[in-house]
This record gives C-alpha cells, structure tokens and sequence, in this order.
C-alpha cells in the first residue's frame, strides 16, 4: 500500500494560475473527447481578478466521499490513493459530492454518476500538469508541497538578503 | 439537421418587442463565406436591417456572434465573442469584440449567433440556458454597474458559473460611446455598442451553456495546439506577457508620435510618470489570462495608496493615453480610478478619454467656460476634474449630456470652433498613434469602416518599426494596408486574440489549418485570405448602403492643418490632402474599388458577392461607374 507520504496528487499554485482554464479542456478531452469544463475533473475558480486557482481531487487519507456513500459504490484505491467509483452501484444521489470539502467530485451531466480526478492513469501524467502553459499545476506529494512552500516563506522573508546576494 | 464541428450550427432571433425567440440553422455557405464574429456579424445585419435605420430604433438589430473556433481549446481563440450593429457613432458599421469566457458559454448554449431585434418595454434580461430562453424583468438592475449586475444575476440563478454581458448607466442612457461588458473588466469597447444594447431596454445577457464542443480532427488539432502553446512562450508575445501594451508609452513618446493633450502635441513631458514600466513596478498585482489562452495579458492593477486608493482594474496602453497624455496628466493612480470609472458605467475608456481631452482643449480656448463645466477647471492635467467628467458623461450630468454623444455631436452642439478640436474619424474617436508622422497608419484610419482605430488594421507597425519612412505619402502604402486589413477581419471573425497575431508565423496558412482542423471544412490559405477580403468588402458594402463613401474616408482635423510643434524626430510633419488623396487613390485601387471608394460589380463578382451588388449599383450609377 502506498503511503500518504508517498501519494501524489494535482496541486494547482496560486501565485502562477491565471484562470485560463486550459486545465478544464485538456482534462474533458483527454478523458471524453469534447471539450466541456463540465465534463472536466479539474475546475478553475475566479474569485476576483486577483484570485484564481485551480481545484481538484487531493486524494485524502480516510477520504469522506468514500465513508458518505450510502452505497459503496466509492472506494479507494490502496495503490495510488486515486477514488474509484463503481458505476453500477451510484445512483448520482451526491453524499460525497456534499462531503466533499473541495467541491473535488461532480455530477456527470450524461451519465449521471459523480465523477473524479484518477490522475490520467493511462497517461505519463494528469495531462492537466503536462498542459498547463503556466506551469502552475504540480503532480507532487504533500511533502514536496510542504518543502516547496517553505522554501517560498522562506524566499519572501529574506527576499532583500536575497538582492544582495544576487547582485553581488 | 447535420451536425457541423466547430459551429454550434444554430442562430438564435430574439425579438425584445414581442418576446418570441425563435431558432434558425446556420446556412453552411453562409459561414464557410463570412467565418463567424464580426465576419457573420456584418452579413447578417446588412440582411436584418434597412438602409437609413436609426441606430437606436428597435428596427436596428443587434447581432452576438461567436467564432467557429470558440468554445476549442485554441489558444486565445476559445474565448472570443463579437457585437455587430449600426453605430450610433459613426452612423455605419459598428463592431467591438470582447474576450474572456462568454464567447465559449454562448457557443456550448448552442449558438453562433443571436440576433436581438425590437426594444423591451421595460428592462429586461435575456436568460440563454441552453435552448430555453427567457425575459427576465431587469428593474431591480436598472441603474447597477456591469459588474453589479452580473453578481446579482448569477446570485438570482444561483449558478456562479453563468456568464453575463451587461450595460452600465451609461448604456441605459445611451451615451453613444457604452460598451457591453463581461467578467468586470473586459469589454466590447468601441463604436458605441453599449447604446444600441440600451435603446432596446436590454441590460444584460446571461448564457449557461452545457453542450459539448467538438473538433472534426481532435489529434491534429491537440498538437496543433502545442505548437502553438510552444509560440506563445517565444518572443512574439513576449511584450504582452512583461509589461504588456502600456510599454508603447516610452517608444510612441521618443518618436513623438503620442498625440498629448488633445493634438496639441506629439510627446509628453509626464512620459515616464504614466510609462509602462513604472506601472508594473509600482502598481500590477497580477498577470491573468482569458479563457484557453496560453499567454495570458490581463495585468490587473491595484493603487496601494492615496486618494484613489484599492482601486483595481486591468489597465491597457490605448485608455491609459486616452485618460492620461491626452489630458495631459502624469499621475497613474488616477488614470486608474478613470479606467475603474469607465468599467463602472460602462464606457469605452479611449473614446473617454479623447472626449475629456476634447472638453479640456475647449476649455482652455475658451470654448466651454467654467460654469460650461460645473465649476470644473478642466485644465490640462487635472486629475480631478478627469474624474468629475467621466462621471458626469457617464451618467448625462450637465454639460456630461452632450460630451456623451462623442466628440463629433458635441463639438457642433457647442459649435464656435469646437468642430475643429474634435479629433474623430467617422464619428469615432482617435487612438493612441499620432497620424501626422505615421502615414500608413493615417491611411488605414481614415478607410477603417468602423471609424478612428488601430485594430482593423494595425498599420502603425510600418511605421513604428521603421520598415517604410513614416513621414511619407507614397504608392504602395494601400496594398500595406489591404493586406493588413484581410488579416485583422479574419482574426475578427475566427474569433482569435490580436495579440498572439504574432504567433501565426505562416499567417493565412495557420489560420487555414486552425479553421479545417476545427470545422472539417478544408479551407486554404488563399481561400481565407479571400473571406478576409470579402469581409472587408461586406463592410464596406453596409456603409456604402447608408450613403458613406470617398468623402467619409478623411483624418482629423488637427492631423490635417496643425503641423506636430514638438522638437524632435517628427517636427514640422502633418498631413495635406494632396497627401492622402495619393494613399486613397492607391488603396481604392488594389481593393478594386472605384476613385469614390465603392466597390466594383467586377470585384463583388470576384468575391462571390453577387447578392449584395444591388447595394453597389445606383452608387455606381450616380458616380458614372468606373
């Protein structure tokens, strides 16, 4: 089984998202073949002009999707820590999708069962992290995450040491 | 009813009069011929509409059109909408495109194009969710900013992801230079749109869209996609994507080619106090991007303090000149609260601009006196009373009521010499590029069919870059300037960003392949090179019809009898009419136009026009054919 430490999920930086929604398209092609942010499993969110992120499944340890589902039709996957839904057994009633505290899970607007993040398992990457033209997406662990931000509190507090030694 | 790629294949009228909507398919022939935006747009206002029709009467139709690429994930192309209609400024051909994610919510609602006719009477919002389409009574918007109004119809629907183009105050009170608005800061700006959306009691348009948009050849298109992703890193975009359009400042001031307060000059003392640079230092937060772009341009600025303090808004070169060297005023932070205010009630912020600059000239020649003003001392550089203007044309306050209807109308209403400071091309005011030393530019402005601009044909660059000597009048300068044209009306029509132009290193041959890729229809460079002409054409051919030619193809009047005084590169230069009757003669001549600017049957024939050749013949006619 793998670890918390060592599962990986897509994280979207703040500081470099822009909001342009390449993430959506790319994520509803790759996995449907139309581009439809509604079919995507990544979702851009504007709160103003200064504020974009983008927001998807970060893979919980004792994910609450899984425990709401009056119907196990949710699991966990114990390699990847990916969420897998069994088709057959939801009937769309969206527990997890309200259990859910990142609005990470959605109604299929067809299907009708909820649907999410499976990290293009197919693939080499999300293609959302290979797509995206700022590099703000990361496929990382919480414990690079935690390190990258560190280094950037860390950045910003001695940013005028930083000057200097850089001129110098 | 086939299925097309790209096209949603659906045109939806909206009458505002009777309610009734009613859905048509879009004729195949019809978009392979016009592409979509203002292309589509144009063809079918001349189709829905009569000659001589008052723009703001509920007979003038106005048409929002998307692009067969919109809703793709093509970069900067996905996002585009366009609003075509006759202008309430120039009194022809009226287009302003906007971007951000409307264009792409419109498209997967199911629509290319909706055409509103009549007038609402009472105020009313159009609510497009897919195919039901409603009137929502919009009496409790009545009065609220765009970005008041979206907030509000996107709590009332309960949806965030809804899409809303709104007017402001200033198009409910059809100041002729509103503009439609979309996500708070971005705008189909010029030529006045805003009014007509106005005149026919229509505040907003919501759009929730959830259909599928498909590509013909998905694998292709993807790494077509890359490629161009991998462009848009490279240096054709690298201006937007540093400091973006206001780094035109610094280099339009060293040519003293920066028209400053009101033409009086060509450069600006103020320069680096307003200069691109100082502004990403000192007031940008953040670099955002549009829907599917790989770019991104936005810069989003904030004033950290002072008295114009927490105000945030994206900010361009064109509204920054507008509302800064052109007023002669050197302070950022309150050009910004300018652009703030123009977003607020909705207004083109370069026509503003030019009309506080036009107000300001007349001023200070005693033309408009302090009690004119409203105790106002709307000197030159000012920053207050910038300010108080653009409130009160934006609301019709005082003397704001006739500043509104543009430099043009206003400038005869106040007559006593008012006419002659009123620097308008067609009714519409002039940009950021000083005519008198940059003479392929002057020549694509004064044919520009929507009146004074930079973006129909982009001319300047000649100039700006050195590759023709801008000081000279000379054959050659209309084959630039057609050429140019083409391609500006297909980027328009497609609809595609004007600022990854640069990235489309094989010009006709990538629009092509973007356009096939997408639509299945295959389609050469030189076939779209040939819409782009008959483009140009069919807005030619709308103003032809209400009665526009030769004589409406002419510069400002300070460009034409006030030599540049400044010292420096461009002293001295101006523009005679001997001057441009050499550029026009050269242009109508490789467009295929007769000497008084009408379009030949020959040519129409050539373009596959044949049906539109009724609008050109008693012209002909009367000016004894040629």
């Amino acid at each position: 089984m793998v670890k918390i430490h060592e599962r990986k999920f897509v994280s979207a930086d703040p500081e470099k998202c822009t909001g342009c929604q390449v993430c959506e398209y790319i994520c509803a092609m790759t996995k449907e073949g139309v581009f439809n942010p509604l079919k995507s499993r990544i979702r851009v969110v504007r709160l103003n002009q200064l504020i974009n992120v983008s927001v998807t499944c970060r893979l919980c340890e004792d994910p609450a999707c899984v425990a709401a589902c009056p119907r196990d039709a949710l699991t966990q996957s114990e390699e990847t820590g990916v969420i897998l839904v069994d088709e057959d057994k939801c009937n769309g009633c969206g527990w997890c999708i309200e259990a859910c505290d990142y609005g990470a899970i959605t109604l299929h607007p067809e299907s009708k069962v909820v649907f999410l993040c499976d990290l293009c398992q197919d693939k080499d990457k999300p293609q959302c992290v290979e797509w995206c033209p700022e590099e703000a997406l990361d496929f990382v662990t919480s414990d690079v995450l935690a390190q990258k931000a560190r280094i950037q509190a860390v950045k910003k507090l001695f940013q005028e040491a930083l000057k200097t030694t850089e001129s110098t | 009813m086939k299925s097309l790629n790209g096209y949603a294949g659906r045109i939806l009228h909206v009458d505002l009069t009777t309610g009734k909507t009613k859905i048509e398919p879009l004729n195949e022939q019809l978009a392979k011929k016009y592409i979509g935006g203002i292309g589509l747009g144009m063809r079918l206002l001349i189709d829905h509409s009569k000659p001589g029709v008052d723009p703001f009467s509920p007979e003038n139709p106005l048409v929002l059109a998307t692009g067969p690429i919109s809703g793709t994930m093509w970069p900067t192309g996905g996002n585009g909408h366009a609003f075509v209609s006759k202008s309430p400024q120039s009194f022809g051909v009226g287009e302003s495109k906007s971007h951000g994610s409307f264009g792409t919510e419109l498209k997967r609602a199911g629509y290319d194009a909706v055409i509103f006719k009549g007038r609402a009477e009472k105020p009313v919002y159009v609510w497009i969710d897919d195919d039901t389409v409603q009137l929502v009574d919009a009496q409790h918007l009545w009065g609220k900013s765009p970005a008041e109004t979206e907030d509000i119809i996107k709590e009332e629907l309960g949806d965030y992801y809804i899409r809303v183009a709104a007017i402001g105050v200033a198009g409910e009170k059809l100041v002729r230079i509103a503009c439609i608005m979309n996500e708070k800061t971005r705008a189909a700006g010029r030529t006045g749109m805003g009014a007509v959306m106005g005149s026919k009691n229509l505040k907003a348009i919501a759009v929730r869209g959830t259909k599928d948009v498909v590509v013909a050849k998905p694998d292709e298109f993807l790494e077509f996609v890359k490629v161009f992703h991998e462009r848009m890193k490279g240096p054709a975009t690298k201006k937007y994507r540093t400091l973006g359009t206001p780094l035109n400042v610094l280099v339009h001031n060293s040519l003293a080619c920066m028209p400053t307060r009101n033409y009086n000059n060509a450069s600006f003392e103020g320069a680096e106090k307003v200069s691109g640079e100082y502004l990403n230092e000192r007031f940008v937060a953040k670099i955002i991007g549009c829907s599917s772009c790989a770019m991104r341009c936005e810069h989003v600025c904030v004033v950290p303090e002072g008295p114009y303090k927490g105000t945030m808004t994206r900010l361009e070169y064109e509204p920054l000149w507008a509302m800064g060297p052109y007023c002669g005023i050197d302070r950022l932070d309150a050009i910004i609260k300018g652009m703030d205010l123009c977003n607020y009630y909705g207004m083109d912020a370069i026509s503003a601009g030019v009309i506080v600059g036009f107000a300001m000239d007349c001023y200070e020649n005693g033309i408009l006196t302090k009690e004119d003003m409203g105790d106002i001392d709307a000197r030159f550089g000012n920053h207050e009373a910038l300010i108080m203007l653009l409130h009160k044309i934006g609301k019709r306050e005082g003397i704001g009521d006739t500043l509104a209807e543009g430099v043009k109308i206003a400038g005869e209403k106040i007559g006593k010499g008012a006419e002659k400071l009123a620097q308008h091309i067609k009714g519409v005011e002039v940009t950021g590029y000083d005519l008198r030393s940059l003479k392929t530019a002057a020549l694509g402005f004064a044919v520009s069919f929507r009146g004074a601009d930079h973006n129909r044909h982009g001319a300047y660059g000649f100039d700006v870059k050195g590759k023709v000597d801008r000081f000279k009048a000379e054959k050659g300068r209309g084959k630039l300037v057609k050429d140019m044209e083409d391609m500006y009306t297909i980027i328009d029509s497609l609809i595609v960003c004007k600022f990854s132009r640069g990235t489309y290193f094989d010009g006709f041959e990538d629009l092509a392949k973007a356009y096939s890729l997408v639509t299945g229809f295959n389609m050469t460079a030189e076939e779209m090179r040939i819409a782009g002409e008959r483009i140009n054409n069919v807005a030619r051919l709308f103003n032809v019809r209400e009665g526009m030619s030769r004589k409406d193809d002419t510069l400002p009047y300070k460009v034409m009898h006030l030599p540049v005084p400044d010292e420096g590169p461009a002293k001295g230069s101006y523009i005679t009419q001997a001057e441009l009757d050499i550029l026009l003669d050269d242009y109508y001549e490789v467009r295929g136009w007769n000497k008084n600017g009408i379009p030949t049957i020959e040519k129409l024939k050539e373009l596959g026009m044949d049906e539109l050749i009724y609008i050109v013949e008693p012209k002909l006619k009367a000016t004894g054919g040629e």
